[in-house]
């Protein structure tokens, strides 16, 4: 890092103002090599004893280029770079890839593929949870639910593996619809699967939700209001928990939402223990979705009529998901050619990141663990 | 095609020409004045309700004589509407920063200041967020080449000839 005191310029270090009363402030480095950070975060803290007084986050060790790169690949080469951002629920990051594109193209992916697309959508938006859950209990303390969401975790994963080879960035979606036919069996795995993690679900609940220490040290930590959440442009689980009903599949529902019943569970106090109430719930929407798609899906063909060398017609568009973190949306614009001109995505770690400051001031330094860990970050997506 | 509807009529009423209202493949956007910005925006939070700004971001046509495109996506809770504001400002000129309309702004525009230097003024710390401090050069701009790099940088902060 070069003139890395700039970094802590907004932190306000006036020494003028102190009286022989105060105590000195500590300024201390955490990460970017942490094991709480969840990869390479950087955060500058401004201490007062063991009280947060400001922070400053310092992002970009994993910053690659994507948008970059994606102007200089053709529509279908830069599908697979996408599951690289979150690459905790890459399904998803395809999924809003390919249906910009679609609407680019003005195409609609076939009703089956619609399904398929579902299905495997909200099992990766289930592991993306089961991945956060474990590791954000294992920050603050509690290493079973660890074991527990990894061993469950891997069962959705063999499922990926056996759909379409690969297990994390998967790449299970064309622009279209899907490469793959569901393989023999599938139906089967998938409803053995929704059968055997139901019980599972509670489980983790019994380890966690009445666990004294985990109430300690999650309740009122963190809190964030609906306001703030809006102004700050949060989204997802962490706007819900601070009571706003709103989201994607429901407000603007894309591939086959708006044809299954489910709820959208919002908390009311916005801090982290509501956090983690809001995503156990929406692991059981999960789960209610994935049995009626996996009931009702239909016959059919599993890929639109594309051709093979796509040119969008000269134009932009603008589309969005509910990713596991937040608002997941592409900005694409097209010239005419078979590269995109200029694609934007818009990241929901990396906004939701920003209100990590507002979030911890006055806590004390522990919780800024336990808020890393409830903003459930990627940082693959916040540096891009 | 053009966008009509209560909200552009309100608006044209008050901006006149500054405003076009289009809409392509479903979704409403407007190109307006470089000089109504921020005053359109502010109105669109205050008296439009479009509360949550989902993006910030720019376009790059070096062709052009105005050669970016600087873009606001945003929606409105209550009225479960998206609407992109778009304006068109030349190489070197400033604009006026959202973050006092929308705090969200405040990393938003410093990534389109990273990648594309484009300058907002009355942001309270425009400065790179995914590039390291001292780097030249914005790279998402049209002439900045696949992989260029500031090899000057490279070469003092990491020692080696290529980052790649």
């Amino acid at each position: 890092m070069t003139d890395s005191t700039s970094s802590v310029s907004h932190l306000d270090l006036d020494e003028s103002k102190k009286t022989f009363l105060d105590a000195n402030e500590l300024i201390l480095n955490m990460g970017p090599q942490h094991p709480a950070t969840h990869g390479v975060l950087r955060v500058i803290l401004r201490l007062d004893g063991e009280k947060v007084l400001g922070l400053e986050c310092v992002i970009g060790y994993l910053h690659r280029g994507v948008e970059k790169i994606a102007e200089h690949r053709t529509y279908t080469m830069f599908n697979p770079y996408v599951d690289r951002m979150d690459y905790v629920a890459a399904v998803s990051n395809g999924l809003g890839y390919c249906e910009a594109v679609e609407k680019l193209l003005n195409i609609e992916a076939p009703p089956r593929a619609d399904y398929i697309r579902v299905i495997l959508t909200e099992l990766n938006r289930l592991a993306s949870h089961q991945l956060w859950l474990g590791t954000h209990a294992l920050d603050i303390g509690a290493m079973t639910p660890l074991f527990y969401t990894f061993r469950d975790r891997e069962e959705i994963l063999k499922i990926f593996e056996r759909y379409c080879g690969a297990r994390l960035t998967t790449h299970a979606f064309r622009i279209g619809g899907c490469q793959y036919e569901t393989y023999e069996g599938f139906e089967k795995d998938v409803k053995k699967f929704v059968a055997f993690v139901a019980p599972k679900i509670d489980e983790y609940e019994e380890l966690l939700t009445t666990n004294r220490i985990w109430v300690e040290r999650t309740k009122n930590v963190g809190t964030i209001s609906a306001k703030d959440c809006i102004a700050y442009g949060v989204t997802g689980p962490v706007l819900r928990a601070s009571g706003v009903k709103w989201d994607i599949r429901k407000a603007q529902p894309y591939a086959a939402y708006g044809k299954f019943d489910f709820e959208v569970p919002t908390g009311q106090n916005g801090d982290t223990y509501d956090r983690y109430l809001v995503r156990m719930a929406e692991m059981r929407q999960s789960l209610r979705i994935i049995q009626q798609a996996i009931d009702g899906i239909p016959e059919g063909p599993i890929m639109a009529k594309v051709s093979k060398v796509m040119k969008p017609p000269v134009g932009e568009i603008y589309h969005s998901i509910e990713a596991p973190k937040g608002e997941l949306g592409y900005f694409i614009v097209s010239d005419g050619s078979t590269q995109p001109y200029r694609v934007r995505v818009r990241p929901p770690s990396f906004v939701n990141l920003q209100a990590l400051d507002l979030m911890c001031r006055g806590q004390l330094v522990a919780d800024v663990i336990a808020v890393i860990g409830t903003l459930d970050i990627v940082l693959g997506e916040v540096d891009r | 095609m053009a966008w009509e509807s209560a909200l552009v009529a309100r608006l044209k009423g008050q901006f006149g020409s500054g405003v076009e209202a289009l809409t392509y493949l479903g979704q409403n956007y407007m190109q307006v004045d470089r000089s109504l910005i921020p005053n359109i925006l502010q109105i669109l939070r205050d008296e439009e309700q479009f509360d949550y700004c989902v993006d910030v971001t720019a376009v790059h046509y070096p062709k052009r004589e105005r050669q970016f495109d600087v873009l606001w996506i945003l929606y409105s809770f209550a009225a479960n509407e998206r609407v992109r504001v778009k304006t068109q400002i030349a190489e070197g000129e400033h604009i006026p920063s959202a973050v006092s309309i929308w705090p969200t702004a405040n990393w938003l525009e410093r990534e389109a200041y990273d990648m594309f230097g484009i300058q907002f003024d009355g942001h309270p710390e425009l400065k790179r967020i995914l590039l390291p401090d001292g780097w030249k050069g914005h790279p998402l701009r049209k002439d900045y080449g696949i992989i260029e790099q500031d090899s000057e940088w490279v070469q003092i902060n990491l020692g080696i000839e290529s980052g790649q």
